[in-house]
């Protein structure tokens, strides 16, 4: 199974949702199927994904969140798992592609390559009743539909291969994407009636 | 020596004041009593993390909804945060506003606090971080708002240290 593929497959259900994914080739697949300002690219701090999806997903109950997770990157940072199952954020899909490499700096095998380290069972232990394994795309496109309908926390970990993009890019500087990221879930959270507090400057003189 | 009962309150008080509504957090000891409130305080949203760094994104988060946000956490809990800082807060102009506890400084009975009070002011220095002691409960309110104004306004992290003369009876 190839994440360019579960990616393709999905991306008509996640284009107008909230997207945080993890660096490199992941970022770039979503990238290249088509840039949407609800998506936010996070090129470093690995780990750092899914606390972020958190934050989106605790404060705007009215979005789905999607977060797009790596081996790597989840490895990182345990903890979030059992920080999700505390606050179980119902608005929130975790799905980790799981490719057992650290592809992006240079192929080395990650934790999970010999089968081993099982990130759903880490999750289940964590608290996630909704963690789930899959190793075929048909069954990787159910079990997202099944999480897209669900209203609880759900956590995928799909087994790709280690492969990514031949060519990297993007047409923005990284704070801009942070920039627009903001503008677009701020906007949306004012379509529900919401007013964002003051900003800093917005009143009084320079 | 026992935690401040009082000044926990008033920095409290004082991120309510600011118009905070949501709190990334670890507990330590200073913080006991500040993060009570803030659990039994139902028009503010505490979340506890398992390690300071997923607070950085927690924080990013809330910033991108829209949401005032600060962090709490110990000196050393910033140390292991670091990396989130430089390589989401710094690297994207996304603000934090941080409330840490500073132990391991001036009086400080503890010593495995030590080696870590000692470099804390070093290590902000380092990564640019502007930051202020909070000493007397009079003021800290104000600091506080002055700290979470200047995280949005230089869209950078800005750390106000809480101090023993704060935090202690």
């Amino acid at each position: 199974m190839e994440r360019a593929k579960c990616l393709e497959l999905i991306y008509p259900e996640i284009e107008d949702k909230l997207v945080v994914t993890i660096m490199g080739a992941c970022a770039q697949e979503l990238y290249d199927l088509g840039h949407r300002e609800s998506f936010f690219y996070l090129q470093h701090a690995m780990g750092l994904a899914s606390s972020i999806g958190l934050g989106l997903a605790r404060h705007l109950p009215h979005e789905k969140v999607i977060v797009l997770d790596g081996d790597g990157s989840a490895l990182m940072n345990l903890g979030t798992f059992a920080t999700l199952a505390r606050y179980r954020p119902s608005n929130l899909v975790h799905i980790i592609f799981d490719n057992g490499s650290l592809l992006s700096t240079g192929g080395f095998d990650s934790h999970t390559t010999a089968g081993i380290t099982d990130l759903a069972a880490i999750a289940r232990g964590a608290g996630i009743e909704h963690a789930v394994s899959v190793t075929e795309t048909m069954g990787f496109g159910e079990a997202f539909v099944e999480a897209m309908e669900r209203a609880d926390l759900s956590v995928i970990v799909a087994h790709v291969d280690a492969v990514g993009p031949d060519i990297y890019g993007m047409d923005f500087a990284l704070p801009e994407n942070a920039f627009r990221f903001k503008r677009c879930v701020q906007e949306r959270r004012a379509a529900t009636g919401w007013k964002p507090p003051p900003r800093p400057g917005s009143v009084g003189s320079a | 020596m026992t935690v401040s009962y009082d000044n926990s309150k008033a920095v409290f008080e004082g991120i309510k004041a600011a118009g905070i509504t949501s709190i990334s957090a670890l507990p330590e000891t200073w913080l006991g009593l500040l993060l009570q409130r803030a659990e039994d305080d139902p028009d503010v949203d505490l979340i506890q993390v398992a390690k300071e760094e997923e607070a950085i994104g927690v924080a990013a988060g809330a910033y991108f909804a829209g949401e005032p946000h600060v962090l709490l956490m110990q000196n050393h809990g910033f140390f292991g945060a670091m990396n989130g800082i430089i390589s989401l807060a710094q690297l994207y102009s996304i603000p934090l506003c941080m409330l840490i506890a500073v132990r391991g400084h001036w009086g400080e009975p503890y010593p495995w606090h030590t080696r870590g009070g000692i470099v804390t002011e070093g290590l902000l220095r380092a990564l640019n971080i502007p930051y202020e002691h909070a000493r007397d409960p009079e003021a800290v309110a104000k600091q506080i708002a002055e700290a979470y104004t200047f995280s949005r306004s230089s869209l950078s992290p800005v750390a106000l240290l809480l101090t023993r003369d704060l935090m202690e009876d």
